[in-house]
């Protein structure tokens, strides 16, 4: 918070930049890619996920239900596709800090994307009437 | 000399130089000297010092005024028009305490007391932002100021005017012994003034009100920051000698016209923003009144050109079908003209940065983007503190108020305009608002999600809290703790006071004080006021929510309550994995667990309504609606809920 430029981020305007990986699922074409992308993702255990989610601490940013907010993208559930997510977690190109393999196993991963894939779609939009 | 048995410490020194040679002997004789009906008694300088109290050499016969120099300061104050002074009690201001309540009979300024020095000034430097005009804050002399010194760099870097009265006791032969010397100090402004942006120390009452009606001024000439007056605790409490009393005037008080931006730089600017395909207007710390969103409004619906507003001030109506504050990148990537109008960070504006092992920048418009800056920043700035941010390269920099520039502007793009480029600001407006709807579509949905999670969503928590203040006039006057900007992107914005930006310096510990103040200020307006309130921000100076209770102050507050400094858990875990060993010990030192803190139960014991704390987001909505009845009976209220981090 004392960090000015930090403080700037996460208030301001560029509330929207942080939000640059999340459109790589912004488009139709790119969740039909993904969608079948996601067929072909290992099972794993989406209830460890969850408790991986949080122990890695990946809800600090991205929220317990893999929502979004200001400091991440929403992740679920419509995660990018698992080959892209495994290469981002290591590697990230953004502000996400990167998680190496001696930090978070292959198989730790794959139980997390496999919880961001079994997250609820979020009720509709026009039957929450705080939201209309 | 004092005259008729009147003491002024000025006319001693005056004395005292003519007879020094005589007065070396000793602290007592020098005392007498000041009194011409006590006789002098120059004891040897090796004499023993007793209290002067116990000497019946000092006694005086007069022992008692009836206008005491701290009743003329209570004068300059009335006359500046200062609503409220906030101060956490201290005997180097005790003078002009005593006079604020009985002489100046409490009323304008009244007296509000604080629990610490850091929330006087933040609730001063809310209240400034809402209500337009200076509040005053008195400050204990060296450890007072140094309570208050954070806050003040806030409103400092807020470029937010608030008058800082310290007391002192400059006179050393007339401090009390003991505490009185450790609260008194040579150069009572040094340990601030890298941050403020005018002080004085006035020698006689004169000088008292001609230096502060030139504080005033000063502090309210953009670039608009804090000023300090110190005041001497002898010329508060000592009685207003004959000699002074033919002197005492108030100077008129006349404000500095903003300056206004070069007529050819603006013309300039005009004939950019006219042939631009793609104009971009961002706005930070640009409304200091509420003409600032008037004009703002009739220069973007003019060029039809989409506002980015940063939310320094309240300057763009958030639901303005041209506010396009969520679609930065983009819109940046495209643009041809850039116009910042007071932007705090204007290369943080056009340029991305990744913080990263290895930092790196790049810029976000294209090659060739013109770049106007008009911002008063470019008139003040000071070395010692970095908030001035990196430099900006930009094509056009007008060192001028923002707002009073808009009006000549506004005219020249007038004058610049063709029949075809209006025809071609109508075609872009349309799509515009299109865009500005289908987005703020996208951000109901997003809300959507994790609407029924347990930590509450701060998405339902803004929702829940503006569903129940809505078909108020509310004023949102302090949010901390980072929210993920629901209230901006979800909210109908439209009034002046209705958002009052942050606190400047992110300096933590700002928001509590700063719901108070702006729930100050909107008191007599019979406003609403809202706060979401940080709990790592709250746990700095809880006790301004005794103020809050005290003074009946109606303040709706909502706790977003995550239990972390949870800005620091991100760092942390950015240094934890940036150094291979992963973040499964980055709570260390940022979360506020083990035990959980019950701020309902905190607050409760200061005289405020509470509930929580609220986990179920199905009992946030009715808890909101409690806390608003008890604050329309003009008391303040809590709601604690407990949230996703952000």
């Amino acid at each position: 918070m004392k960090n000015q430029f930090l403080f700037t981020f996460a208030f301001g305007w560029a509330l929207a930049v942080v939000f640059a990986w999340g459109i790589a699922v912004a488009s139709a074409a790119q969740q039909q890619t993904a969608t079948a992308q996601q067929q072909n993702a290992p099972a794993g255990n989406a209830a460890n996920g969850r408790k991986l989610f949080v122990s890695f601490g990946c809800y600090q940013c991205h929220g317990y239900e893999a929502q979004g907010g200001a400091a991440g993208p929403r992740l679920a559930p419509r995660p990018i596709a698992y080959a892209q997510f495994m290469k981002y977690v290591r590697h990230p190109t953004n502000e996400m800090p990167p998680f190496t393999e001696k930090i978070v196993k292959d198989s730790e991963l794959t139980d997390i994307h496999a919880f961001l894939r079994a997250q609820p779609v979020p009720p509709d939009v026009d039957k929450i009437p705080l939201l209309k | 000399m004092a005259k008729n048995g009147s003491v002024d410490r000025r006319d001693f020194l005056k004395s005292a130089a003519v007879t020094g040679a005589a007065l070396v002997g000793g602290a007592a004789g020098v005392g007498a000297q000041a009194t011409p009906q006590v006789p002098a008694a120059v004891a040897p300088a090796s004499a023993p010092v007793a209290p002067r109290e116990t000497d019946p050499s000092l006694e005086a016969d007069i022992v008692t005024t009836d206008r005491p120099g701290g009743d003329f300061m209570v004068d300059v104050l009335k006359a500046l028009n200062l609503e409220y002074v906030a101060a956490n009690p201290g005997s180097s201001f005790r003078g002009i305490h005593e006079s604020i309540i009985n002489y100046g009979n409490n009323t304008a300024p009244e007296f509000i007391t604080c629990c610490h020095e850091e929330s006087s000034v933040a609730m001063a430097h809310a209240y400034s932002k809402i209500e337009g005009k200076p509040m005053a804050v008195l400050v204990h002399g060296t450890v007072g100021l140094q309570h208050a010194s954070m806050a003040i760099y806030n409103a400092y870097c807020d470029r937010v005017p608030l008058i800082v009265l310290a007391g002192n006791t400059l006179d050393a032969t007339m401090r009390r012994p003991g505490v009185e010397w450790a609260h008194s100090v040579q150069d009572a402004a040094a340990m601030v003034r890298d941050y403020i942006k005018w002080d004085d120390l006035p020698w006689s009452l004169p000088h008292f009100a001609e230096s502060t009606v030139r504080a005033y001024k000063i502090a309210m000439t953009p670039p608009m920051m804090p000023v300090m007056i110190v005041l001497d605790g002898g010329l508060q409490e000592d009685p207003i000698s004959e000699e002074v009393k033919p002197r005492l005037r108030i100077p008129k008080l006349t404000l500095t016209a903003p300056p206004q931006g070069d007529a050819g730089a603006v013309a300039e600017t005009a004939r950019l923003l006219v042939n631009a395909q793609n104009p971009v207007i961002i706005a930070d710390r640009l409304a200091r009144t509420p003409a600032g969103m008037t004009h703002l409004v009739e220069l973007a619906e003019l060029l039809q050109a989409p506002v980015i507003d940063q939310g320094g001030r309240m300057n763009f109506p958030s639901q303005h079908p041209l506010n396009m504050s969520n679609g930065g990148r983009a819109l940046l990537a495209n643009a041809d003209v850039v116009l910042g109008l007071e932007l705090t960070d204007f290369w943080g504006t056009v340029d991305s940065f990744r913080d990263s092992l290895v930092r790196s920048s790049r810029p976000l418009t294209k090659p060739g983007t013109k770049l106007v800056s008009i911002t008063a920043g470019d008139l003040y700035m000071k070395g010692n503190y970095q908030d001035f941010q990196r430099y900006p390269e930009v094509d056009i920099a007008m060192a001028a108020d923002s707002e009073a520039t808009l009006p000549s502007l506004i005219e020249a793009v007038k004058r610049a305009m063709t029949a075809d480029r209006k025809t071609a600001f109508e075609a872009r407006g349309k799509k515009l608002a299109e865009q500005h709807a289908n987005a703020l579509d996208r951000t109901r949905s997003d809300a959507a999600y994790a609407w029924d999670a347990s930590p509450v969503s701060t998405a339902r928590l803004t929702a829940e809290l503006y569903n129940v203040i809505k078909n108020e006039d509310w004023s949102l006057v302090s949010a901390s703790g980072n929210t993920s900007n629901w209230e901006r992107r979800l909210w109908k914005f439209d009034k002046p006071y209705q958002w009052a930006g942050g606190s400047g310096g992110a300096g933590v510990g700002y928001g509590a004080p700063a719901a108070v103040g702006g729930a100050l200020a909107n008191k007599k307006h019979g406003r609403i006021s809202v706060a979401i309130q940080g709990d790592g921000d709250f746990m700095y100076a809880p006790g301004v929510w005794w103020t809050a209770a005290h003074h009946k102050i109606p303040l709706l507050a909502v706790m977003h309550n995550n239990r972390a400094y949870h800005q620091e858990v991100m760092h942390v875990q950015r240094m934890g994995n940036r150094h291979n060993r992963g973040v499964t010990r980055a709570h260390i030192g940022t979360t506020l667990e083990d035990p959980f803190i019950n701020y309902a139960q905190i607050v409760k014991g200061m005289g405020v309504y509470s509930e929580g704390p609220i986990s179920n987001p199905n009992e946030v909505g009715p808890a909101i609606k409690r806390a608003l009845d008890v604050v329309k009976k003009g008391e303040p209220a809590l709601v604690d809920v407990v949230t996703q981090p952000r």
